[in-house]
């Protein structure tokens, strides 16, 4: 699938499903959002035809920003084609009858639950993030008055006293994905779940990186460019995971691989989780 | 291809159509119709209207039948519905003392004026399977019978019990603080949260986390000292004023169940002796969750009568956060869809963890054991 044609939108719906005043209400919050960097914007989300925890926070944030011209490409876990990504897509085409694709090079707006395509990403994109919970603290500590308060003293030394104790404990720290990170040297963020892998592309990316939660009724923001850095010691460097395997269809070295179980004894084959990449790497002529 | 992850496409318009044959059923048995689930399921017409925050008997029983019955799926059916309608007007404040009653019963006094009325309740029925129901025969048929306003008493001979304990001072007075109500579905939630705020959020929360943190505060966490003052349910007017007109009009009656708890304040804070409320109101009948609703309010109030606040049904952070269950129902379901890449980065750190834990755990030379203890000569 290269990109789809417009298609007609739903009868008796706004453009993007939300009305315009809602929208305005996101574009306010999303405006705040990108003047302070990393800053969880409280905004009014609403009520969508899709559950909480679904992604109703990127929906309501992709609404706001799509316009008639945009190519939207939507993944979950890197693939087009995971059951959830095709019904988010499916709604946009429906609501908006925007344009879609499965290149990321071909997207204007690229909405995702849980992974940063491979491909680099290009000034003038906008990504935007589904985030479960966005509070980086919570884990820490649970209420929302308290946690706030900490993020406006900068007060982060909890984190770094959780992480200490992981190397202390386990010999390194022990964050797999949603691994914290701080945003222009000031605001602790949640990358949302993408695994510590992704963290370094969100670094001085030149696409605009919008992240909504929806449940949570929180939006925050990278703007292009952005610092962002993976929260770490001196001398235990922000490090992450390596495979000693290869993608067995397009023989990546450079990607994230999914373990799939081909049997039940043991036998298992590692392919892209991206699957644009993955193709686009077969159709250059890449082998395993 | 190598898995399952091509396709979704079809398999979701494959399980829509298995959706559509399992909400009929067996064709063989007649069509449920919208008017039926209405009339004869009107209690969970009442519950989807409710915790959906809309008053359209219609769309609630349409929304039921839509979730083959699952209520909390037609609640949310009622939300995102609600969601998209214009607001064309605020009512004025709905006047419960006003109402057309078709229930009330007080448990503090044994008589009062208007007395006791005990409608139609399954209080004091025996829960005895009725086995004459299952043939679905029709029955010899009751009349039908809705009260309007004009037919029943007049409604200023049943005073809220509440306005009766008021006249002593007795009651602590509930003053309007003025300024704007809170609007939970227009302003993200801060906290401390107003009581209104909470009052709605309440009267959206889901039946079943309230009546458990309800029945927590009776068994301690957070005891309230509650008696049901008074629970009333009937029809009140919904009563507008249009700006061009600058005078009320009534544009309906709705069916209300309200409940206030009194619950014994011994003073502090400078306030005086006195019962403090709780306060419950659910569209259409709905005795238990309004119940829940005003234990739970008296409990939240902890903060503001200089209680402790240690009880997790009088936190506030606890209590609405939670208590949603189109919110909950998303996120508890969301660990349905994949997670592949986050356990494939959990799987990696594990085996890393687990080599680094085997590697210390080697057992040790047998030159290095540690001497059998001597056994006692």
């Amino acid at each position: 699938m290269t990109v789809t044609p417009p298609s007609e939108t739903l009868a008796g719906y706004s453009f993007a499903y939300l009305d315009e005043q809602t929208k305005r209400m996101i574009r306010r919050a999303l405006l705040k959002a990108v003047a302070i960097p990393g800053y969880q914007v409280p905004f009014a989300s609403r009520e969508m035809p899709l559950p909480y925890g679904w992604g109703t926070g990127g929906i309501q944030v992709t609404a706001a920003v799509i316009g008639r011209d945009d190519v939207l490409k939507v993944i979950d876990q890197g693939s087009d084609d995971t059951t959830n990504a095709v019904s988010i897509r499916k709604f946009f085409a429906r609501t908006a009858g925007v344009r879609t694709t499965d290149r990321t090079t071909e997207a204007t707006v690229i909405q995702t639950r849980h992974r940063v395509p491979e491909t680099k990403l290009q000034a003038g994109q906008i990504m935007v993030y589904q985030v479960p919970i966005p509070e980086p603290l919570r884990w820490l500590e649970a209420r929302e008055t308290e946690t706030r308060k900490m993020h406006a003293l900068a007060d982060y030394g909890g984190m770094y006293v959780k992480l200490y104790e992981d190397i202390a404990h386990a010999g390194r720290i022990t964050t797999a994905y949603d691994y914290p990170v701080m945003v222009n040297h000031r605001y602790l963020m949640r990358p949302s779940p993408i695994p510590r892998f992704d963290n370094p592309k969100l670094d001085r990316s030149p696409a605009l990186q919008l992240f909504g939660a929806g449940r949570e009724k929180r939006i925050y923001a990278l703007p292009p460019y952005t610092p962002v850095k993976s929260l770490d010691f001196a001398d235990h460097p922000f490090s992450i995971e390596r495979w000693d395997e290869r993608c067995a269809i397009c023989g990546a070295g450079d990607s994230f691989l999914d373990e799939i179980v081909t049997d039940d004894r043991g036998g298992r084959r590692f392919v892209c989780s991206d699957t644009d990449y993955c193709s686009g790497r077969v159709a250059a002529g890449h082998r395993a | 291809m190598y898995v399952a992850v091509k396709g979704g496409e079809a398999a979701i318009d494959a399980a829509h159509q298995l959706l559509a044959e399992a909400r009929r059923g067996d064709p063989g048995v007649p069509e449920l119709s919208c008017a039926q689930i209405d009339q004869q399921l009107a209690l969970a017409v009442d519950r989807v209207m409710a915790e959906g925050a809309l008053y359209d008997r219609g769309l609630a029983a349409l929304a039921i039948k839509q979730a083959r019955g699952d209520l909390i799926e037609a609640i949310f059916l009622l939300r995102a519905y609600r969601t998209t309608l214009p607001r064309l007007a605020v009512s004025e404040p709905v006047d419960t003392a006003a109402m057309t009653i078709e229930r009330r019963i007080s448990a503090t006094f044994k008589d009062l004026p208007g007395g006791q009325v005990l409608g139609p309740t399954f209080d004091y029925t025996h829960r005895l399977l009725d086995m004459g129901l299952a043939d679905d025969a029709p029955r010899g048929e009751a009349a039908a019978r809705r009260p309007s306003r004009a037919s029943e008493a007049d409604a200023g001979s049943m005073p809220r019990v509440t306005d009766i304990l008021s006249d002593e001072a007795l009651l602590e007075t509930e003053r309007d603080p003025g300024g704007p109500i809170s609007d939970l579905t227009r302003d993200p939630p801060s906290y401390p949260a107003p009581r209104d705020a909470r009052l709605q959020a309440l009267a959206r929360g889901d039946e079943g986390f309230l009546l458990a943190l309800g029945y927590a505060t009776q068994r301690g966490y957070g005891w309230t000292h509650p008696f049901a003052a008074e629970i009333r349910m009937g029809w009140a007017a919904v009563e507008i004023v249009p700006e061009e007109l600058g005078f009320g009009v009534e544009i309906g009656d709705i069916q209300l169940t309200e409940c206030q708890m009194v619950n014994q304040f011994k003073g502090g804070d400078g306030k005086p002796p006195q019962f403090t409320r709780g306060y419950g109101l659910t569209f259409g009948h709905g005795e238990r969750k309004a119940m829940s609703m005003a234990l739970v309010d008296r409990a939240l109030r902890a903060h503001e009568l200089g209680e402790t606040t240690d009880a997790p049904t009088r936190d506030q952070e606890f209590v609405l956060s939670h208590c949603d269950n189109v919110e909950a129902s998303g996120f508890t379901q969301h660990l349905k869809l994949p997670h592949y890449v986050d356990f494939q980065a959990e799987l990696n750190l594990i085996r890393t963890l687990r080599a680094d834990f085997d590697r210390n755990a080697a057992p040790p030379d047998a030159a290095e054991a540690p001497a059998e203890p001597e056994t006692a000569a």
